[in-house]
């Protein structure tokens, strides 16, 4: 294909820390001392610790080197279903970097925070606003933390109940990190099918759910991109039997103003403000998952929040059926700030708009593609929508290989092996950042590929060609784990 | 709106590929009784402009601003930014990726992260190190589970009282709906842990000291490891002040099998206490047990040195329900600062500014004893430490704050007992002037 973007350019190689530099350097300013040295117990002092000297300039080269060797959002489409890959508004960097709110120390009296306060009390209102439900915590530092946090409501609010629950039912189109939030308080998943048409039926529930489970983790709209029509009645059947029901709201950006979580019969609910509320993903972190519930489980949140006593705001101290705190301070507030920043950015209308973009976009794309690539559930999708290798199977070419030729053409592969209900699943999420633009280029280049696979598979198979480093050996990298560089000799 | 990039051209042409009317027809399967009929009491969206005043006269409000002297740790460090680790962490290749599912597109973020896994692992005397978690508390939350799963069989844990009281009470929130116990263990007078309690306990997994702790005194840990170890348990060690190991023997070094903490002294601001950089290493044999993602060096195709995400099997999209843990998405870029950090620093200017840290606390804290103040744990400590005044501190500490010095925090809603007694944090962005002040008004 003639207009790719992926091009080969001038990459420079870059060594690890510890093969540059000089004992001796530094490559920072520190300030000179103004007091007297104090004796040192020698008992208590160590070695000095094995770090590489540098100079300044060695460390902006070597960090500006790598970072040439990284894709972000901003450098490209990143479609990465489930992840919400949105762009990030530099605006709001700005203001998480306000010199007044960068320096706030944690552990002062209300009197001295009231604009952190303010911040966190009107992001806990709009977020409410938002989904619909009642109540806030800003705490949990990422969606699963936010999930976790969910389940030891759950857990609190059963025992209020003097109710003992052992399970829960988690629903194979769930969040990966379902199981694992679910069984670190104790419960047992009980997986629920999809159906034929890949979403919960309500009868399916109804036989699983009895008084020994807990309830039901909901992602809604699904990992396979479906809004689950019986949501509310499954949430009448799971609480009939006293349960209750948490969605997670990774996928929030499909539904903003369209979907009220109080109406679908969600108690708790999280929400990734990395995801849909456009804070950067850094690589891996750090994200937010703020909580909301339901005025029945308020009671039960995280303590502090953030609260308004006439003119004045203030932490809310102690609650005495809190689950406690799930964070040393008040959650990642400097990404708290950027998701803010963009809620008063785009406002209600902008908001809405959002999600009717991303879902416009990723229905465009199933509809372009929905020949080229087997689509298991074809009916309209929300704001991602999952193809499979299938058709491609007949030459011996898999999603990976598909996944790895799209590298060589400039886009970031979508999720691919994700969710485990679609064998060679390929999931992509393009967002309503994307331009019509881009996002035919993009399904130009999966038709390219598909014709590649069919014609030209080693191409595929020997991709990315064009990347800084070729396929890497993740076999051995673990077995052998090498986790860390060498030990040098001075470290006695 | 600006983000949104759809010319009305481009929607109409687009909802005829997808065979729809309009854009609330892409919705029409959402059931009516799950619909938003509320109007949002959202504030009318605002320009770049307007953000700007908008945020500005919220930063207004806050009464003790950048340019107050907080003399307080507590989990929350001052420390000088470099310029350019600012600069470089914020460049967008590293901050608007993902975590790095395809290696081939991420090796700037990968090797970014073996490198900070590395030089963690030096500082803090571990075989391994995890790419992050969520913060100190959660990482000892953690680090507690994680011994409990190597103790097997073992229900109980032992924490000392003078580990940071947030982070215990994280703790608390983890274990909560699960079986296991979590026991304290007391402070003694010189603010150590007090361990001889230990030999009485059964079925205990693993006993966690903080060092420094949260009154600034270094425990001595390799004694600790002595005893703890004896009654067949793991020793996990934690810390909020990483700086501190740059003068310190480290906790491997002395013992420890599992080490957590907070990172956020290494390049972050103190942000009201987040984002921070939850650190935590081990022991070689434990690292099957390890929550959180590791990446680990490799080889490509041609044989060239790469790296990639490493271990999954122990992790949540794997394992499930048997995974080490849930977390997936962790404090990815914070980690990459704080390598930046360490990289800046280098050895020998790791070891410069942990000497002046630990100088300028000495100083302040021989002043304040000078003007008849009591230094109220007398164990060792490094740039943190707790002391009592002969009169009421409060009007002293009144005044002060109108100066724009925060001096120390009063311990009283952590820690009942020690009521009118203040934890001050000195670090080098204090200057001796600034400590004069303060030494100053304890004597009038």
């Amino acid at each position: 294909m003639k207009n790719g973007v992926g091009t080969s350019g001038l990459i420079l190689d870059e060594p690890l820390l510890w093969e540059k530099g000089k004992k001796g350097r530094k490559g920072m300013s520190i300030p000179h001392s103004d007091v007297p040295q104090a004796p040192l117990d020698e008992e208590l002092t160590g070695t000095p610790v094995d770090f590489p000297d540098l100079s300044e300039v060695d460390v902006v080269r070597h960090y500006t080197r790598l970072s040439q060797w990284n894709f972000g959002v901003d450098s490209g489409m990143y479609p990465l279903g489930s992840c919400t890959m949105k762009y990030n508004p530099k605006i709001n960097e700005k203001q998480a970097a306000t010199p007044q709110l960068a320096a706030a120390h944690p552990m002062l009296d209300d009197q001295y925070s009231q604009g952190v306060l303010q911040i966190m009390y009107e992001l806990q209102n709009y977020l409410a606003d938002i989904t619909g439900l009642d109540a806030v915590s800003l705490q949990p530092a990422a969606g699963a933390h936010g999930e976790l946090t969910g389940m030891l409501i759950f857990n609190a609010y059963h025992q209020s109940h003097d109710s003992k629950r052992t399970k829960i039912l988690i629903p194979d189109t769930a969040h990966g990190t379902n199981p694992a939030s679910a069984a670190l308080c104790g419960y047992r998943a009980i997986a629920l099918k999809s159906n034929e048409n890949g979403m919960l039926d309500a009868a399916d529930v109804r036989e699983l759910m009895d008084e020994e489970t807990a309830g039901i983790m909901l992602t809604n709209p699904n990992t396979l991109g479906l809004f689950e029509g019986q949501v509310r009645q499954i949430a009448d059947i799971v609480h009939a039997k006293g349960g209750l029901v948490y969605g997670d709201g990774a996928n929030m950006n499909a539904v903003l103003g369209v979907a009220d979580m109080k109406k679908c019969g969600v108690d708790v609910l999280h929400l990734n403000l990395h995801k849909t509320f456009s804070t950067p993903h850094g690589g891996g972190g750090p994200g937010a998952g703020p909580v909301c519930v339901t005025k029945e489980l308020e009671p039960f949140l995280p303590v502090p929040r953030a609260w308004k006593d006439g003119d004045i705001y203030r932490l809310e101290q102690d609650r005495k059926d809190s689950i406690g705190r799930v964070h040393g301070f008040h959650g990642n507030f400097g990404v708290l700030v950027r998701a803010y920043s963009y809620i008063l950015s785009m406002g209600a209308e902008g908001l809405r708009k959002a999600s009717q973009l991303a879902v416009l976009n990723a229905n465009y794309i199933r509809e372009q593609l929905k020949d080229t690539f087997h689509l298991p559930y074809p009916q309209p999708c929300m704001h991602e929508c999952v193809f499979s290798d299938q058709l491609q199977k007949d030459y011996k070419v898999t999603t990976l290989d598909m996944a790895k030729r799209l590298i060589d053409y400039g886009f970031h592969p979508p999720t691919i092996y994700f969710p485990l209900i679609v064998h060679g699943a390929i999931m992509i999420e393009p967002t309503e950042t994307e331009c019509k633009e881009d996002i035919d280029q993009f399904i130009a280049t999966m038709k390219e590929i598909a014709r590649e696979a069919k014609e030209e598979p080693d191409k595929l198979r020997n991709a990315p060609q064009i990347s800084k480093v070729r396929r890497l050996d993740e076999v051995q990298a673990a077995r052998c784990p090498c986790l860390t560089g060498p030990t040098l000799p001075a470290e006695q | 709106m600006r983000y949104l990039p759809h010319t009305q051209e481009d929607i109409t042409a687009m909802l005829q590929v997808t065979g729809n009317k309009s854009l609330e027809d892409l919705f029409s399967g959402i059931p009516d009784s799950c619909r938003m009929t509320n109007e949002w009491q959202l504030p009318e969206p605002k320009t770049e402009w307007e953000l700007n005043d908008h945020m500005q006269a919220i930063a207004q409000t806050m009464k003790v601003d950048q340019n107050f002297k907080v003399l307080i740790g507590a989990g929350s460090n001052h420390h000088h930014i470099p310029e350019t680790v600012k600069a470089l962490m914020s460049r967008s290749e590293f901050l608007t990726a993902y975590t790095p599912y395809q290696p081939e597109m991420a090796q700037g973020t990968l090797q970014g992260i073996f490198e900070y896994q590395t030089l963690t692992a030096r500082l803090l005397g571990m075989d391994v190190v995890n790419a992050s978690m969520y913060d100190g508390a959660s990482a000892f939350a953690e680090a507690l589970l994680m011994g409990l799963r190597i103790g097997k069989k073992k229900t109980k844990v032992a924490v000392s009282a003078a580990i940071h009281p947030h982070y215990r009470a994280t703790a608390a929130a983890y274990l909560h709906p699960t079986e296991f116990e979590l026991i304290e263990l007391p402070y003694l007078e010189d603010g150590r842990t007090d361990l001889s309690g230990l030999s009485g306990l059964q079925d205990v997994a693993a006993v966690a000291l903080q060092s420094p702790n949260f009154f600034g005194v270094i425990e001595d840990l390799a004694g600790a490891a002595q005893a703890i170890h004896e009654q067949q348990a793991l020793f996990i060690t934690c810390f909020s002040e990483p700086l501190a190991y740059g003068l310190l023997k480290n906790p491997g070094k002395c013992g420890a099998d599992i080490v957590c903490g907070e990172g956020q002294s290494f390049g972050l601001a103190r942000s009201f206490g987040g984002p921070g950089l939850g650190m935590f290493g081990c022991r070689q044999p434990f690292t099957r047990n390890l929550p959180g993602r590791l990446v680990g060096e490799t080889k490509d195709l041609d044989g060239k040195r790469g790296y990639v995400l490493t271990l999954a099997t122990r992790e949540q999209h794997i394992r499930r329900e048997k995974a080490t843990s849930n977390i997936c998405s962790n404090q990815g870029i914070c980690a990459m600062t704080a390598g930046m950090y360490m990289a800046s620093l280098g050895g020998t200017g790791l070891r410069e500014l942990s000497r002046l840290n630990y100088d300028k606390a000495q100083y302040l804290k021989n002043a304040l004893i000078a003007r008849g103040a009591r230094l109220f744990f007398e164990a060792p400590i490094f740039n943190e430490f707790v002391v009592e005044f002969p009169h009421d501190f409060q009007p002293a500490h009144q005044r002060l704050l109108e100066q724009g010095i925060v001096a120390g925090l009063e311990l009283s809603k952590l820690y009942p007992e020690l009521k009118g007694r203040y934890l001050f944090g000195i670090t080098e962005t204090t200057s001796r002037q600034d400590m004069d002040r303060v030494a100053d008004e304890v004597q009038s």
